[in-house]
């Protein structure tokens, strides 16, 4: 379900340039208007409170309200082109109740007036008391205390719709020249900004008001070999992060060197897309992978996706319950192996939590989509499956009191569901360099940056690739591989974890477009690790001939 | 509901276009129902209605463009909105790639529209999912599945005289049916123009019988496989699909520069070049009634993705053909290229249609020696685009077939396998489904690449 527009933004082979997914109801706007304040908070505190009102008078028995104002800004470019400035901006009001024990949700586009949320409050709890007929069991909330009027903003320190456009183009351009430099036939870049301002106000008395930024650079380089027909890409080791523009202010302690350089906290684009367009020329006389068992060193910028899919997806209850099976699927992690706590998951190495308070990340919030105030929280603890990543209406399945505040809607005009909260692996806890994991493997793959992924319905079996691949022999790196993908089955991946890099090597890498529900809703998530070493991994070679 | 005919469409765009002071001005207006109804464990999850009415206008300086979009309709918002795109064209850098307006065109007489789908009710959503339901509740099995349906309008007009209009309903269901024991699954998925086509009941009968059939599943080692491609495993509606992938990928600007599986070495492209087998024919055509399509819209592309693009540029939609017997007939272009290549500016197709045989699935079963049959595919996503090399695996369904008849049900499979590829290893083509708003039918396929087994039911 992950990034497929966005590959196909990027163009896997082609120069068909499709424009992102974007919240609902945006409308273009100028730039100037993306740096306009929207309503103040007194104001979105009557437009929820004639909503309250309004549901509570027709039954309601409980009530919450999002007033959203959703702005993005993206500049698209390829070569020496600009293709695409795009501002906008989307406002309106989202009201989801329960009347007779079900659920009911409406949302009004540019509500102005009192009247129009109290309308939209009414339109829901008639929704909920239709589907109530339909209901097999009515739904036990988990208490939420209110927690009065709070904000929450991230913390970032350059707001980037303040920065010029024509920054940004320049920007791009220096970098799409120096990929045309260094040996590139072709490229495509892109600056992906957000700024979600969230209101969200419920009848158990929290009204939060939120400001959310992200951003995300990207590129893809394209090297032909016109005699034998052949092209090569290599994508930006970027990663999309709950940061403002300083992400784009390189900073050496930032840097991460060894045979590539890799990014922590700010990104150098240029740097990057040099190194990208040399070495997308050199897959082309790169070795083609001998298919066989493999000890994988996986870097965070490539590991990030494999955590996202094997055990951020599988350990969502509403997918264990059956809520997904007909899209996404359903689990393999399922209730009885969660009951039975001795389930593992992975290796003793395995820690992996849910963190929805971590700086600097995609799922960072104060309070989630249903007023509850964000955690931190294990899900496999030193290799034994300990729990799941439920809200409100889930959590007393599995036990617990309260709700682990990972509720989101993509939009003010999509109903709030379970989303995936930044799931990481845990750094080591004992000292080891990644230049130490490395020389005591005698046959293997180092692996950095996101490429190919695919799983199955209940994420058992998958295979992933890469964007560079290097031959690790006798604990030295030997060369370029090209051709590489590894398969596996989550458990048997998880248990064939022997190390883990301690917290120095710790990075982010993550996903502004997961998937998810039916009509599909986007989110976008971190996932932390440091590099981690898999023994005896299946690869196979994935050359053809047409 | 938000449907408007024609003269009321073009009433508002004429005023629109009145108000420019642009080089060139194109107006978009469009609108509709979507409604949906989704259900989970055997019982409705979520359900919702929505009407949608709005103006995008375009304007042009030079080569400078700008959008503005609202969704009043007064004369003072009209005005406001042109000005608006106005001020942001003015803003915007110059796009070298940019090209003039088009002037009239001739449209085929499509008629992608049905009056018993634009009429659809909540009620009637909620016994269509009665339907699916209930049949699984008597049986103890558990169903999960989604239905949306869409009434839309588009009319489109420019300064340069251009103006189009099109209405289309389109209703795409689809179940997943669970046994208790979590052992077996089932799919099935239908779409249609036309909701008096549709039955949920028949559809999720369908999956009863796969979940049942499909419980206790062998392993079988990977490797290659004569296999028998339902439709639904080769195009695909939610989600990316082998053909789909094959047909999004006959864009000649990618071809041109090296950087497609249409490339050819030493430049060039591969069009006119014999790349498949001969009984491989698909080409598009808007006004086919089996999958009528806009007669215009130069977005989109094949598998269901983008069929209906608001803002295109009016290109007309033809019947086109992109490979006949094996060899490929045409690319798609974009205008700007066409022009710097010197050819006809073909759009990206609306639909497509695969041209197939007279056999039943059950035909085809029946005289299979050996092979597996395959209901769905999922999760495929590229490893090569070189090759269109994709990867995913077999879902809700698969069986292993002996002697012209269904044996056992087995273990899922991951596959590595490009539609290249398949297409050159065909044995037999069934009668064409209707699939994502296409024309494609079941293929029976040699030596077929599954390169691990998977668990997952």
């Amino acid at each position: 379900m992950n990034r497929r527009d966005f590959n196909q933004l990027l163009g896997m082979g082609t120069t068909g340039i499709l424009l992102p997914s974007l919240p609902a109801f945006s409308r273009p706007v100028t730039p100037e208007i993306l740096l306009e304040p929207g309503l103040d908070v007194a104001t979105k505190k009557r437009l929820a409170d004639a909503a309250m009102n309004a549901a509570k008078s027709k039954g309601a028995t409980y009530t919450d309200v999002r007033v959203g104002r959703y702005l993005n800004q993206f500049v698209v470019t390829r070569e020496d082109k600009v293709q695409n400035i795009v501002n906008t901006e989307s406002y309106g009001v989202g009201v989801r109740v329960i009347a007779d024990g079900c659920w009911g949700f409406a949302a009004v586009v540019d509500a102005k007036s009192e009247a129009d949320t109290a309308k939209a409050a009414e339109k829901a709890v008639a929704i909920a008391k239709a589907n109530a007929k339909l209901m097999k069991q009515p739904v036990q909330l988990a208490p939420q205390k209110g927690y009065g009027e709070v904000s929450w903003k991230a913390p970032i320190t350059k707001n980037a719709f303040e920065v010029p456009i024509q920054e940004k183009v320049d920007l791009l351009m220096s970098v799409n020249s120096a990929a045309l430099k260094n040996g590139a036939n072709f490229v495509n870049s892109i600056l992906f900004m957000v700024n979600e301002q969230k209101y969200f106000a419920s009848t158990d008395g929290t009204y939060a008001d939120q400001d959310i930024h992200r951003i995300w650079p990207l590129f893809t380089v394209t090297a032909i070999d016109p005699k034998t027909g052949k092209f090569e890409t290599r994508q930006s080791l970027s990663a999309p992060v709950g940061m403002g523009y300083e992400y784009l202010q390189s900073n050496p302690a930032d840097k991460v060197t060894g045979i590539t350089t890799r990014y922590n906290k700010g990104y150098d684009m240029l740097e990057d897309v040099t190194a990208a367009a040399k070495q997308a020329r050199a897959k082309h006389t790169a070795k083609s992978v001998e298919a066989g068992k493999y000890d994988l060193v996986l870097d965070p910028s490539h590991l990030w996706l494999t955590i996202h899919e094997s055990v951020g997806h599988p350990l969502e209850l509403d997918r264990v319950l059956g809520y997904e099976a007909n899209f996404a699927g359903t689990s393999f992690a399922t209730l009885d192996k969660w009951q039975a706590k001795n389930f593992n998951y992975g290796s003793k190495q395995v820690n992996l939590v849910a963190d929805k308070t971590q700086v600097g990340s995609l799922g960072a919030v104060g309070y989630d989509d249903e007023g509850v105030k964000t955690k931190k929280w294990d899900l496999v603890k030193d290799g034994t499956l300990v729990n799941y990543q439920a809200i409100r209406d889930q959590v007393h399945i599995i036990g617990e009191k309260e709700s682990q505040g990972c509720c989101y809607a993509d939009s003010w005009s999509s109903v709030q569901f379970q989303r995936m909260a930044n799931v990481s692996l845990e750094a080591g806890k004992t000292p080891l360099s990644v230049q130490d994991m490395i020389k005591d493997v005698k046959k293997g793959i180092y692996i950095i940056g996101d490429g190919s992924f695919s799983i199955d319905q209940q994420r058992y079996n998958f295979q992933f690739g890469g964007q560079l691949y290097y031959e690790i022999k006798d604990g030295q790196i030997a060369g370029m591989l090209k051709d590489v993908a590894y398969q596996s089955n989550t458990q048997e991946f998880w248990n064939s974890c022997v190390a883990v890099c301690d917290e120095r090597d710790y990075r982010l890498g993550g996903s502004f477009f997961d998937g998810k529900g039916q009509p599909p809703q986007s989110s976008a998530v971190s996932h932390g690790s440091s590099t981690t070493r898999f023994n005896g991994v299946n690869v196979i070679n994935t050359a053809r001939k047409i | 509901m938000a449907i408007l005919t024609k003269d009321e469409a073009k009433k508002i765009l004429d005023k629109v276009l009145s108000y420019s002071k642009a080089d060139e001005m194109s107006a978009s207006l469009s609108g509709g129902r979507l409604g949906n109804i989704r259900y989970a464990r055997n019982a409705v999850s979520t359900s919702g209605e929505s009407d949608n009415l709005s103006l995008s206008v375009m304007a042009v300086f030079g080569k400078r463009s700008g959008t503005a979009t609202i969704n009043e309709f007064d004369d003072a918002s009209l005005e406001k909105t042109v000005r608006r795109a106005e001020e942001i064209a003015r803003l915007a850098p110059e796009n070298p790639e940019y090209m003039p307006m088009l002037g009239p065109q001739t449209y085929l007489a499509a008629n992608p529209y049905a009056e018993s789908t634009a009429k659809m009710t909540p009620d009637f959503r909620a016994q269509a999912t009665f339907d699916s339901l209930d049949p699984c509740r008597k049986k103890n099995l558990t169903a999960a599945g989604y239905m949306e349906d869409s009434t839309r309008f588009t009319a489109i007009a420019n300064t340069k005289g251009l103006s189009a209009y099109n209405r289309e309903t389109s209703v795409e269901f689809s179940v997943t049916v669970r046994t208790a024991d979590g052992l077996g699954s089932g799919y099935a998925t239908r779409d249609v123009t036309d909701v008096s086509k549709l039955s949920t009941k028949e559809a999720t009968e369908i999956a009863m019988q796969k979940a049942q059939a499909s419980a206790s599943a062998r392993a079988l080692e990977p490797g290659k496989y004569t296999v028998i491609l339902e439709p639904a495993a080769l195009l695909a509606n939610v989600d990316a699909s082998l053909m789909a992938a094959m047909m999004n990928s006959f864009d000649a600007r990618s071809a041109d520069e090296g950087r497609s599986f249409l490339s050819k070495k030493g430049g060039g492209t591969r069009l006119g070049e014999k790349l498949f087998d001969e009984r491989v024919t698909i080409y598009s055509d808007p006004t086919n009634p089996e999958v009528p399509a806009s007669p215009f819209g130069g977005g989109g592309g094949g598998g269901g993705q983008g069929r209906f693009n608001g803002g295109s540029d009016g290109r007309p939609q033809e019947k086109v053909t992109w490979i006949e017997k094996g060899v490929v007939k045409n690319l798609s272009y974009s205008r700007y290229w066409a022009d710097k290549k010197g050819v006809k500016a073909i759009p990206a197709p609306a639909n497509f249609i695969m041209e197939g045989g007279t056999q039943s699935l059950a035909d085809m079963i029946k005289s299979t020696e050996k092979g597996i049959l395959v209901t769905r595919f999922w999760y495929i996503r590229p490893v090569d685009p070189q090759t269109l090399l994709y990867t995913g695996l077999t879902r809700d369904g698969t069986f292993y077939i002996e002697n012209g008849q269904i044996k056992f049900p087995v273990k899922n499979f991951r596959f590595n396998e490009s539609p290249v590829i398949m297409l050159n290893n065909l044995e037999a083509l069934g009668k064409p489904v209707r699939m994502g708003g296409n024309l494609i039918p079941p293929m029976k396929i040699r030596d077929f690449t599954f390169t691990s087994l998977s668990d997952a039911v």
